[in-house]
């Protein structure tokens, strides 16, 4: 599992309204969710972004309603990952239920700017940012369970494999 | 070594003995709800995975509340979608415009959650039921798919953080109040991943609307459930309700807690979350001239009968500031027809309130009260990030009820003791 991209910077306590609104809960389309990804934190978010870029944020993100339009609108944006100092616990499970791939890191968010590339790299547990000198940071290890969930495609495919 | 309340609900829904903090396990759920946002991926989450019946009719609850009634085409069309599913599985548990009311506060009332339960549903105030002694979290979408396939979820078991409170509340001090000071005190992942257990002597003086107002918006800090021991106000208020068994635990002394807080309620005076995080919290005394345009008073947090009466308490013989729109929205149907007969809503109609039927849209900016630039709200629902109850220029404090209905009459931000 390898992720190379630009990033992009969000701060801390990051919420579901932002990543996708409740005006736009009126459907489940992940076309549509996409298109309002991130509107209300930065309204240009989806004219700025290229397929592969990933979203660096600080503490807690994704905290608040257990929607889960939102991881869902973040990959359908053609988000690659999302790094963070640390997620909300819905927000966590639900971006592994559907398989978009997240990392905590405590170091990126500090050592990394806005439009830099970094890899990420799930299988080693680090991440490196390209063109600077600064060695490879680490990421926390993905719990066994998740590394299941993820390498199953998602929690209904697990739940299949498991009762086949 | 002794187990939490928390850790024994979670530990006979498996098959195993004892269980601890950070222990990965598979629970049977005895209620699974879901809404007419949520449920709708869920639902096609079940059916791509093969899914033909729910686990157990009884155990699937699917409540349409949040865009209802229906706010606009694409609503109806998830509405009517949801509507078929419950038919199809002939869920007991399905409630349409008319009978139903906001999930959190409908649940509880018609005794659809019990004391002992393990509960999840696709909705973060999903919490809200730990004020009765059982274990309810909020998940998501798939979660609640694989719930309908299995009538299993996995959890990681939580540590428990205590909230031991201590003293008197002042007057006009209510649940809603101790819940914004603890939430201002940690912070918004403050008991982030953990349990918050209610405990302390104040809690006997803590009405079941108060407990439930608490739960509900222990999600605000991060939790992952929060809850209360059962005592004569939970068994008083189960027992018209209830029609299946229902089981009461409480924790053990030599049970392991990760962090313990005291708080002395006696010097909290109400208090108000300043935009744009439920933690940006001042007392009433420290809150300045802030105008107001809107008043919204109910949602899963604070529309209960007990709510309303404070508000109507207030708002008697009153009138709402001419440029403050006071909206009023009993979270149940249960709820609008007691207030009906108790008179308060002609309180509310004679103070210059709307009052609408049971609904979540003013929470979330859905209808019924969307905001636009620049206007500012009180509201007694639980969130106030940018853009929550409509255009991202727009300001949502929140507050108890009785902050909400004076603020409603003064036109800005104000305590009932202004008035």
């Amino acid at each position: 599992m390898k992720f190379r991209g630009k990033v992009w910077k969000f701060g801390n306590n990051v919420d579901t309204d932002a990543i996708i609104a409740a005006r736009y809960l009126v459907s489940s389309d992940p076309a549509f969710l996409a298109a309002h990804c991130m509107e209300d934190a930065d309204p240009d978010f989806m004219k700025k972004i290229s397929a592969g870029d990933i979203i660096v944020a600080g503490e807690n993100f994704g905290c608040g309603s257990s929607r889960e339009h939102a991881p869902i609108a973040i990959k359908a944006a053609g988000i690659s990952c999302v790094v963070a100092k640390s997620f909300a616990r819905i927000f966590y499970r639900n971006a592994f239920n559907i398989g978009l791939p997240i990392f905590e890191s405590r170091d990126l968010w500090d050592a990394v700017s806005d439009g830099q590339e970094i890899e990420v790299d799930g299988d080693n547990g680090t991440i490196r940012i390209l063109n600077s000198n600064s060695g490879p940071l680490r990421i926390e290890p993905i719990p066994p369970f998740m590394q299941q969930l993820v390498s199953d495609g998602g929690l209904m495919k697990h739940i299949a494999k498991k009762k086949a | 070594m002794g187990m939490t309340i928390t850790e024994k609900i979670l530990c006979r829904h498996t098959g195993l003995k004892e269980l601890h903090p950070g222990m990965l396990i598979n629970a049977r759920v005895d209620i699974a709800l879901g809404n007419d946002i949520t449920a709708p991926i869920a639902i096609a989450e079940f059916r791509k995975a093969g899914g033909l019946k729910v686990f157990d009719r009884d155990k699937v609850v699917l409540i349409p509340d949040h865009f209802t009634p229906n706010k606009d085409i694409d609503s109806a069309q998830q509405c009517k979608f949801m509507r078929e599913f419950a038919r199809e599985q002939g869920l007991t548990h399905y409630y349409d415009v008319g009978e139903v009311g906001i999930e959190h506060a409908l649940l509880p009332e018609q005794g659809i959650v019990l004391p002992g339960d393990l509960v999840i549903g696709a909705d973060s105030h999903t919490c809200t039921y730990g004020a009765l002694g059982a274990f309810a979290t909020g998940v998501g979408s798939t979660d609640l798919a694989a719930v309908m396939m299995t009538g299993e979820v996995w959890f990681k078991v939580p540590e428990t953080m205590k909230i031991v409170f201590s003293g008197k509340m002042k007057k006009w001090v209510s649940g809603k109040d101790l819940i914004l000071y603890i939430i201002g005190s940690i912070g918004v992942d403050g008991a982030l991943y953990k349990a918050m257990e209610f405990a302390g002597d104040t809690i006997g003086q803590l009405s079941m609307a108060d407990r439930l107002t608490i739960a509900n918006m222990v999600i605000e800090a991060g939790a992952k459930n929060g809850i209360f021991i059962p005592d004569d106000i939970t068994k008083a208020y189960v027992a018209e309700r209830a029609k299946r068994p229902y089981s009461f635990y409480n924790s053990d002394p030599d049970c392991q807690y990760a962090d313990v807080i005291n708080i002395n309620v006696s010097g909290i005076e109400p208090q108000v979350a300043f935009p744009h995080i439920p933690s940006n919290v001042r007392g009433i005394s420290q809150v300045g001239d802030v105008k107001i345009d809107q008043v919204v008073i109910g949602s899963c947090t604070n529309g209960r009968i007990e709510d309303l009466r404070v508000a109507a308490g207030i708002l008697k013989n009153k009138k709402a500031a001419p440029r403050v729109r006071l909206i009023i929205v009993p979270a149940t149907q249960g709820i609008y027809k007691q207030a009906l007969q108790e008179g308060l809503i002609e309180i509310f109609i004679d103070a210059h309130a709307a009052v609408s039927t049971p609904t979540c849209g003013a929470c979330l900016g859905g209808h019924m009260g969307v905001l636009a630039d620049g206007e500012r709200a009180v509201s007694t629902t639980n969130r106030n990030f940018i853009g929550r109850m409509g255009h991202t220029g727009s300001e949502v404090y929140l507050t108890s009820p009785a902050v909400a209905a004076a603020s409603a009459v003064l036109g800005r931000i104000a305590g009932p003791e202004e008035l």
